[in-house]
């Protein structure tokens, strides 16, 4: 395939203990560990009322959605996204199932729109006054491979700048026994068609990408969207490339200049 | 953008399986909708139900996904010579080069929903999954996109898209990136989403949902009947000097960014997504023939669509819903009215509106509740989902290039 690159201009990052890139790059860098860390994410768009409510998987997208933004210096509402989730709420997804079994018509209107998996991007767009294109996407293991493919053909096609959004949460319930996914853990990129910032240059190859065995990637490596891990201990490595896994054997090859 | 080839396409609903069903049943104006008779208690409402999908369990090696929605993924696939356009397909450029890009709302959410009504307490009072249904990937999304990838063999990127109602429109838009942008040759897209007890009783929650068939800009439209769906089309870039007979020639998406659940008042963002796809076809609002209306029948939704289309189109347009006849399939909308507008293309037939008799005096004359039958260049078809995510796609017959 033609090779696609990407500027990375801005990142978020968000997991229980490290809860900004800042500190997740610190932690890879040298194991250590913010004090006082805040035991949930902060997503300063919502108003407080909708923050306190917020489901955990949107309170995470928009906490690192913001975070990648402002520190690419972007406005949120210039910027077309895609949201990556293996999962969406796996708690919403309980509650669902849960009330169905037990009494049907008892099901929450507010929780039954909350578990769309496009519900972190409507709220961050709803939240940003964005009216440019989101879209939310799934594809297991690969979630985030396919997510970064999407926003990096995006900059080929038509945007100069695209939000990409990555978190998974924790599986509750009779869902959880099955479905394994532990504690809350979200990214953010804007990646930009140039400026300043690390260069992605991405090709899809055959085989499966090597388990990602960092110290983020080790540390979270019981949340779903751990595979996205590679990238985030490159990037606070400074490390040359990294490989996601894509699905079907196929890996997603990052070259990263400029670290 | 670059025009794309259309290969293929299909479409299983309420009134048939494949295209020469919906074909006939919008020519016949034979609807699918009937009493809901979905589940154990099933709520005073009407649906259009997909026949047959107890007794069509999947081949064997493919046992692992099973579960109704998966069920219809490969009866819908088996249409219209898919699976062989697929094979040319691969034949010619690698399964490596092929992406699967395939929209659904809830997936198979019905085998989790399966999974706790059926859980049994274990000794120590803990409820358990019934060993059936110990299966992580039908408890997921991407159920839909791991399926279909290991039912065709196609290797290329293999991504589920659930932006709610719109999803299955989306996947042509995100597969014209990919092909544009040289990661793939060409892609398999659609949707598929099945009756479960997220929707019915999530949208009788909201209040959205009608007692009766739904009547789409009717003046007394009360709300929504659901239905379930799957679609596909097969989507490849045209060859040097290629004017293939069908294509793919512009999308546009956007958001709302208003509410998660109703539309924005003005129909902004329904507006931004017609006119992004109008632009990217290159075309003027007056060459559209057909536009396949979102139009799903609750009171807020049709107004507000009818008054942005009124806004942008010519008296001249004919736009229909045809929710009337299969339901609002949810994510499998954007695929299955994708279809009836590439039938309108193919046959001349222009579906109006079913169960509907009073006009709405705040629609535009834009609303066609009768059948017409013209030969067109280009159709539309305009798909909205919660959380006001919105795409419009542009069709064209290769003589309109």
């Amino acid at each position: 395939m033609s090779t696609l690159s990407a500027t990375v201009a801005g990142i978020g990052f968000w997991s229980d203990g490290l809860p900004d890139w800042a500190a997740a790059r610190a932690f890879a860098r040298d194991g250590g560990l913010p004090a006082n860390a805040p035991a949930k994410p902060s997503p300063h768009l919502l108003a407080p009322n909708e923050r306190r409510r917020a489901p955990p998987s949107v309170a995470v997208a928009l906490d690192v959605a913001l975070a990648a933004c402002q520190g690419a210096g972007r406005d949120p509402a210039s910027l077309p996204s895609v949201f990556a989730s293996t999962h969406g709420d796996l708690g919403i997804t309980d509650y669902m199932c849960a009330t169905l079994a037990d009494t049907p018509t008892d099901i929450s209107p507010t929780k039954f729109h909350n578990s769309v998996h496009n519900a972190a991007a409507g709220y961050w767009t709803i939240g940003s006054g964005c009216m440019r294109t989101t879209t939310a996407i799934s594809a297991y293991r690969a979630t985030f491979a396919q997510g970064l493919l999407e926003a990096m053909t995006q900059l080929a096609t038509d945007a100069d700048a695209v939000l990409l959004v990555a978190y998974d949460t924790t599986a509750t319930g009779l869902l959880g026994t099955v479905t394994h996914s532990e504690g809350l853990l979200g990214a953010a990129l804007v990646l930009a068609r140039d400026g300043a910032g690390p260069r992605l240059s991405a090709t899809l190859r055959d085989g499966d990408a090597p388990v990602a065995d960092g110290p983020l990637a080790r540390r979270l490596q019981a949340n779903a969207m751990a595979p996205m891990l590679a990238l985030f201990d490159a990037l606070a490595a400074g490390a040359a490339s990294a490989s996601l896994p894509a699905g079907a054997h196929r890996q997603l090859a990052l070259d990263i200049a400029g670290v | 953008m670059p025009a794309l080839a259309i290969r293929a396409y299909t479409a299983t609903t309420a009134v048939g399986r494949g295209r020469d069903a919906q074909a006939d049943a919008l020519a016949t104006r034979r609807g699918g909708l009937r009493r809901n008779d979905f589940g154990a208690a099933p709520l005073p409402t009407w649906i259009g139900r997909v026949d047959g999908l107890e007794d069509s369990p999947l081949p064997a090696h493919l046992a692992g996904w099973e579960c109704r929605n998966n069920r219809l993924a490969w009866l819908a696939l088996q249409q219209d010579g898919v699976p062989a356009v697929l094979d040319a397909l691969v034949a010619r450029h690698g399964a490596e080069r092929i992406a699967l890009v395939v929209g659904t709302s809830t997936s198979s959410i019905g085998a989790s929903e399966e999974g706790y009504a059926r859980a049994a307490a274990t000794p120590d009072g803990t409820l358990r999954m019934p060993e059936d249904l110990q299966r992580p990937i039908v408890h997921t999304p991407h159920s839909l996109g791991d399926f279909l990838q290991h039912a065709t063999g196609l290797r290329g990127p293999c991504v589920t898209v659930a932006t709610a109602c719109s999803s299955s429109a989306k996947v042509f838009a995100q597969a014209a990136r990919l092909i544009q942008a040289g990661v793939a040759d060409a892609a398999l897209v659609g949707g598929v989403d099945t009756l479960c007890g997220s929707v019915l009783f999530g949208f009788n929650a909201l209040g959205l949902v009608s007692a009766e068939p739904c009547r789409p800009f009717d003046a007394t439209r009360d709300g929504l009947s659901l239905g379930e769906a799957g679609g596909f089309a097969v989507l490849e870039g045209l060859a040097p000097g290629e004017d293939a007979p069908l294509q793919l020639r512009g999308y546009g998406e956007s958001s709302d960014a208003h509410h998660m659940s109703a539309p924005h008042p003005h129909g902004l963002g329904a507006t931004l997504a017609m006119r992004d796809a109008l632009a990217r076809a290159g075309i003027d609002a007056a060459q559209v023939g057909y536009l396949n209306l979102h139009g799903t029948s609750t009171p807020a939704n049709d107004a507000i669509e009818a008054r942005a289309v009124a806004a942008l189109f010519p008296d001249t347009l004919h736009a229909s819903s045809t929710k009337g006849w299969t339901g609002h399939t949810l994510g499998a909308a954007g695929i299955v009215e994708s279809v009836f507008a590439l039938l309108a293309l193919e046959h001349g037939l222009l579906p109006g509106i079913l169960n509907s008799a009073t006009p709405d005096p705040g629609c535009g004359p834009q609303i066609r509740f009768d059948n017409a039958r013209r030969d067109i260049a280009f159709a539309m078809n305009n798909s909205f989902g919660f959380g006001g995510n919105n795409c419009s796609l542009v069709f064209g017959t290769g003589a309109a290039a």
